[in-house]
């Protein structure tokens, strides 16, 4: 494979489908598609269609015109920050791999995608999955290494299935493999599946776990650049930072910093999701408010609710509230306000969430999650678990809320991994912006958004009722009746508090007390 | 105790999976991960031949597989039923789903039902968040489900 052939590949295939990218993808005017350029655009199967957008152009570039400390200068300049939530600078993280002198080093994606409610990593490896093959390769060629492996979560059979074809496309023509576009320079690539555990998208808990053993993570440093997969310099990036790297080698670090801001340079893809209108992937430039995503891309909350929060970062991150909405998403910025960027997840709340049932959720989740090695982890979720619990049934009290806070802040002190260190995060953040609705929750005994069960004594139906009929339908036990368009009521004496009516009325006609 | 592969299948899976992986760097996890596919657990069974035939403690593979929620000891049931209950989908009612689903089929999130036709599975977030609440049954992805349509949806396999 040479540069005439790559050329050849994108003529023919041009000639036979001249149309490709004509395809429009129905986008917000302030959206910039970088990362997302050839999804729902290109077949994912087919890799001439990569190659006709200047795919595999490149890893040719890099491998046939600059010298490693080229492809890391490029990418250091581009001010790239990984995209799998820490926002660490890519290139000087390749840097210490390039530096520490080992024949054997490894590259390895991590395509865990953990964050329950996010799904960015899995749209590019399903829709585009060259584009971080091609990452890796030039990932490979910057640091030294020739083998590269790609942490898939086994929830994504369809993502490793495409991977794999392409994989298999790329060696075909010899795009993979030895010698690549005659410069010396060999890499090949393969999957490993990950088996449902969160903890291991952790790069030291992924890197015990495609060795084989149980994923838990361990002390840093020694970091994975210096020590990793099979004690070798290894270098572990998000997909979506992989996705990033063909393109700013292509088009220059510059051109990657007309996007986004001067600390975060470039796009960022986030997937909404949750109570907001339209929701989806999008991808906006890094500085976007938080605003212009809600409102004008996400149009603003479903229904006749309010917009209540947004939460960010998932287990390790926090919410953001009305207040913010003028504020810029970028990776500092989120953090001063004491959430993070986290992989994209964007989860819209409305008035009918309660906030202390969020921050049990995502403390039930660390839970289950915590590998167990550490123990202000392992048991310290436990217990912050146990008082959310009691807050949200009815028999926290005010001093719960203080122990709370210690707990939490203990935990961020002294676990041992990135799973520990944020867990509390969630509790901290509901605690700073919605400190009101924990106090109604332990004083008043009251959960202001209809949630927890156990605080309600029964659902009322009032006057704006229009006898939709639709709360009928739903209630399990059929304790509604009511004619259509005529007031409905509830058998109180049979009705077993499931909530599901309170939820389906779209006309705000039904009340707790 | 009970077993779920007999001595052929045994055999087969000494044939066809260990001694494709025997020879490579770290081959444990695909291993396991083969006979979770194949016989929809790992069983002591299958941990047993794995430690023979590539020298690792029984008790290293059973650590292995304990930790991974992926892996199962016995196998689950014939249809498995996935209410996804990741963030998005929590705040679009997933409890709620659980909740028909566990009324509808007698039995509780994470267990099979007695007939083992069904198994309730813990499932934290298939991907489709944007479309919550999401079930998965067995290979197929539904999206936008309700109480409305849950039940509807499980009829089929009821009976298959
Ligand atoms: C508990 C935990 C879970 C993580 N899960 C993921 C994940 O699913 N995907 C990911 O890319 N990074 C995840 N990370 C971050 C990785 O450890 C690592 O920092 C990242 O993959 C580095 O890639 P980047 O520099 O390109 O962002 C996780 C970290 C922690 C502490
Ligand atoms: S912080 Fe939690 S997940 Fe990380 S090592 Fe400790 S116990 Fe394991
Ligand atoms: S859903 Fe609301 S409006 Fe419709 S019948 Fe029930 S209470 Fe009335
Ligand atoms: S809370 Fe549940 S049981 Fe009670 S009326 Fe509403 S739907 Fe029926
Ligand atoms: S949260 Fe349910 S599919 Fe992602």
């Amino acid at each position: 494979m040479n540069r005439k052939a790559l050329e050849k590949i994108k003529n023919d295939t041009i000639k036979l489908d001249p149309d490709l990218f004509e395809k429009k993808v129905k986008t917000h005017e302030k959206e910039i598609r970088v990362v997302l350029q050839n999804c729902d655009i290109i077949d994912p199967e087919n890799i001439n269609h990569y190659i006709v957008n200047n795919g595999y152009f490149g890893i040719h570039n890099a491998v046939t015109s600059m010298s490693q400390e080229d492809v890391i200068k490029e990418v250091i300049d581009s001010g790239l920050r990984g995209r799998g939530g820490g926002g660490f600078p890519t290139g000087k993280k390749w840097n210490f791999a390039y530096k520490n002198e080992n024949e054997t080093k490894y590259i390895i994606c991590n395509a865990d995608e953990g964050d329950p409610g996010a799904f960015m990593d899995r749209s590019i490896l399903e829709k585009d999955p060259h584009s971080v093959l091609e990452g890796m390769m030039i990932a490979g060629y910057a640091i030294g290494a020739q083998t590269g492996f790609i942490y898939v979560r086994a929830e994504y059979p369809l993502a490793a299935q495409r991977l794999q074809i392409a994989i298999d496309a790329a060696r075909e023509i010899n795009i993979l493999g030895e010698n690549i576009f005659d410069s010396g320079f060999n890499f090949d690539i393969e999957i490993r599946l990950g088996a449902g555990a969160f903890v291991c998208g952790e790069e030291t808990a992924l890197i015990a776990s495609i060795e084989g053993y149980r994923g838990m993570a361990r002390n840093k440093p020694p970091y994975p650049a210096s020590n990793g997969l099979y004690g070798k310099p290894t270098i572990i990036n998000n997909v979506e930072t992989l996705a990033n790297i063909a393109q700013i080698i292509l088009k220059g670090s510059k051109w990657f910093r007309s996007f986004g801001t001067e600390a975060s340079p470039g796009t960022k893809v986030f997937a909404l999701a949750g109570k907001i209108k339209n929701a989806g992937l999008i991808e906006v430039p890094m500085g976007i408010t938080l605003g212009e995503i809600i409102n004008d891309i996400g149009h603003g909350v479903s229904n006749k609710r309010k917009f209540k929060a947004v939460l960010t970062g998932g287990p390790s991150g926090g919410c953001l509230t009305e207040a913010h909405l003028n504020e810029k998403v970028d990776f500092d910025n989120l953090v001063a306000l004491g959430s993070m960027m986290g992989s994209g997840g964007m989860i819209v709340l409305d008035d009918h969430d309660c906030m202390v049932d969020i921050a049990k959720f995502f403390l039930d989740f660390s839970v289950d999650e915590s590998c167990g090695k550490c123990t202000p982890c392992r048991e310290g979720t436990i217990q912050l678990y146990k008082i959310l619990e009691k807050i949200t049934n009815g028999t926290g009290t005010k001093e719960d809320l203080d122990k709370l806070y210690t707990l939490s802040k203990a935990i961020k002190r002294t676990s041992l991994c990135g799973l520990g260190l944020t867990a509390p995060n969630p509790v901290l953040s509901t605690l700073e912006y919605f400190y009101d609705e924990y106090l109604a929750h332990v004083v008043d005994k009251k959960c202001p958004s209809s949630t927890c069960k156990e605080l309600i004594n029964e659902y009322i139906i009032t006057d704006d009722c229009i006898g939709c009929t639709i709360c009928a339908k739903r209630c399990p036990v059929d304790c509604i009746s009511g004619e259509r368009k005529e007031l409905h009521i509830i058998d109180q004496e049979a009705c077993i508090k499931c909530g599901e009516c309170f939820a389906s009325c779209n006309f705000d006609a039904i009340i707790t007390l | 105790m009970e077993e779920y592969v007999n001595r052929t299948q045994l055999q087969e899976f000494e044939n066809n999976v260990i001694n494709l992986y025997r020879d490579k760097q770290s081959p444990l996890m695909q291993i396991l991960q083969e006979s979770q596919k194949l016989y929809g657990c790992v069983p002591f069974e299958v941990q047993n031949l794995i430690s023979n035939e590539l020298n690792i403690s029984t008790a290293k593979i059973n650590g292995v597989v304990s930790f991974y929620s992926m892996f199962s000891l016995v196998p689950s049931g014939k249809h498995i039923i996935g209410v996804c209950t990741g963030t998005a989908c929590h705040v679009k009612g997933a409890q709620r789903l659980v909740s028909r689903v566990e009324d509808a089929l007698d039995t509780h999130y994470g267990e099979t039902t007695e007939d083992g036709q069904f198994t309730l599975a813990h499932t934290r977030c298939v991907g489709d968040c944007s479309k919550g609440a999401v079930v998965m049954i067995d290979d197929k992805m539904h999206s936008k489900v309700t109480s409305d349509n849950i039940l509807d949806i499980l009829e089929p396999y009821r009976k298959q």
